[in-house]
């Protein structure tokens, strides 16, 4: 959709995009071409005298077993958080949609954890399960159960799925109920009237209806659990213990800024770049239809 | 129909809440209760009413590695840090949706698709090479260069252009036959015509801003800058005992301010959030 109604003029335009412009060009488009241009270069072990390499730096990356499990670690991570996160908000949204008392309560409990950072998530979740002084780690001694996540791995990941999941089931409960505030209450009504309840009115009736809320959910909850969970794991378990909990954005982190391994880690960004190009491609396909009135 | 209390949403709904407010609480209680007594397990869920004064304490408190920096400081870093940005974003994403709204020019599609491509280079992808151009350009450890590369928006610009787009034509034709230059009808009328989506991405991008971690971490190695979620986490990762009372009532006053905004203006945000992000 364009305007009919126009201003006349091309400097002043220019002018007001000018300091968007500039800092999309200096701080997002310069450093992903160089990121490019990093990863096609080997530096030696000084930080002097790069030279090119071609694809070498994504072959060593691609033939790296700790480089695939991180992958696959990474894929195992968005399936779990997103099925979590979206199950719960749906769950949430289709109790908190009906005429109870308090709901007005429920709801802002229920959108409370959006407003918290992923890092102080992690903190707050350190303090009740932390090894020895965690409120719950207690609880779950008691249950016979050996709880130190900062030993055991599988314990770890665990941990940053549900913590993940917790931050994330509020974004989904909003949309979801939105979803459902959007069906016209007639339809809902007539389909009561002809005795459809509960269960069944659920699965033929508002499911299909909220597919489309899905979809979009599902590419933004990927997006989510892969790129702006860094804070959250590394504040966690910092990516360990070794590599436990080791997803791809963390690892990019640790082999750039820790490990300083310019060339890997400049490669792995553009292997992150094309995957988040795809995400958001799907996204704007799935929410196209309603975005482009 | 007769009504009887609804048990199982009640069911449903009491256990999503417990399961997300009550972290939050134990953080609460944990921040009056002595240092000691959560050293020695001794956590209780009632909050002890003497250990209150925890939260005025931990605003003089610093973290031993960021000497003299107190969790006050850190606060104001946050406050300053979310402000500059949220009203940031939406300065220059409102200009530009203008630009590209209101104007033909050369290169507006080609503007447009280039902050648009902001959406797929978010700061985890391309972390080395953005904090090379931060340290040539000497912005490490400055404001400028905790905020200003936060500023871009592709998502603000998205939903200004939308709702500008949608102004009737004789608004913008009534504005043209009193004489009103472009800019004059951009502030004083489109703006105040936007002002719910205004306020609505205000919140949004205020908890943004203020829950950013990665970028401070990068863009800061000197305390002076800390935002507080920064601060926080660094308290129970490099010092040798964690005083845990300080630190849980430092995660409360990192949590009240974008809790207390999403909150108070909920309904505005919630409509925002729903239509800006599809």
């Amino acid at each position: 959709m364009e305007r009919r109604t126009l201003f006349p003029g091309r400097a002043l335009p220019a002018f007001l995009v000018l300091p968007q412009l500039a800092i999309t060009a200096l701080f997002f488009l310069f450093p992903a071409w160089r990121a490019f241009v990093e990863s096609v270069r080997a530096v030696n072990g000084f930080g002097l005298n790069a030279r090119f390499v071609g694809l070498a730096n994504f072959a060593a990356l691609l033939g790296s077993g700790t480089y695939r499990a991180t992958v696959l670690r990474t894929l195992l991570y968005c399936t779990a958080v997103t099925a979590l996160a979206m199950a719960g908000g749906l769950v949430l949204a289709v109790f908190a949609d009906r005429e109870i008392k308090g709901r007005a309560i429920y709801r802002a409990l229920l959108i409370l954890p959006y407003a918290i950072a992923p890092a102080i998530a992690s903190v707050i979740f350190v303090f009740l399960l932390q090894p020895e002084i965690g409120l719950l780690t207690g609880v779950l001694k008691q249950a016979g159960i050996d709880w130190n996540y900062v030993l055991h791995g599988g314990q770890a990941l665990g941990l940053v799925i549900l913590v993940g999941a917790w931050k994330q089931v509020a974004y989904n409960f909003i949309f979801y109920l939105a979803g459902l505030q959007s069906i016209p209450r007639t339809l809902i009504e007539a389909a009561a009237l002809d005795g459809a309840r509960g269960w069944y009115r659920f699965r033929t009736m508002l499911w299909p209806l909220l597919l489309p809320t899905t979809l979009f959910l599902l590419v933004v909850n990927t997006v989510y659990a892969a790129f702006d969970t860094f804070a959250l794991i590394f504040a966690l378990t910092g990516g360990g213990p070794g590599t436990a909990t080791e997803t791809m954005v963390v690892k990019v982190y640790r082999d750039g800024i820790i490990n300083l391994d310019l060339g890997g880690s400049a490669a792995q960004s553009v292997i992150l770049m094309a995957l988040i190009v795809a995400l958001t491609v799907l996204q704007f396909r799935y929410a196209g239809g309603r975005e482009r009135t | 129909m007769k009504r009887r209390p609804d048990y199982l949403a009640h069911g449903v709904l009491g256990l999503g809440a417990a399961l997300f407010a009550l972290p939050v609480w134990v953080a609460f209680a944990g921040a009056t209760e002595t240092a000691g007594a959560i050293n020695r397990g001794d956590l209780s869920l009632l909050p002890r009413l003497a250990g209150l004064r925890s939260f005025i304490d931990v605003l003089g408190y610093g973290a031993s590695a960021d000497a003299g920096v107190t969790i006050g400081h850190m606060l104001l870093v946050s406050f300053a840090m979310a402000l500059v940005i949220a009203l940031g974003k939406i300065a220059i994403s409102a200009l530009s949706a203008f630009a590209i709204a209101f104007f033909r020019f050369p290169f507006r599609m080609i503007a447009f698709w280039a902050i648009l491509l902001t959406l797929m280079l978010p700061v985890e992808v391309r972390i080395i090479p953005t904090y090379a151009v931060m340290s040539e350009f000497h912005l490490i450890n400055s404001f400028t260069g905790l905020t200003m590369p936060l500023i871009a928006s592709a998502t603000a610009t998205l939903l200004f252009r939308q709702v500008f787009l949608a102004v009737p034509d004789e608004l913008v034709e009534a504005a043209r036959l009193d004489g009103a230059g472009p800019m004059r009808f951009f502030l004083d009328m489109l703006l105040p015509v936007s002002a719910p989506n205004l306020a609505a991405l205000f919140v949004i991008l205020f908890v943004y801003g203020w829950n950013q971690y990665l970028w401070p971490l990068l863009a800061v190695t000197n305390g002076r800058l800390n935002p507080i979620v920064l601060g926080i986490v660094r308290m129970i990762t490099t010092d040798q005992i964690t005083p845990w009372n300080l630190v849980m009532a430092g995660t409360i006053w990192a949590i009240l301010p974008p809790v207390v905004v999403v909150l108070l203006m909920q309904r505005w945000f919630v409509r925002g959030l729903t239509e800006a992000d599809k």
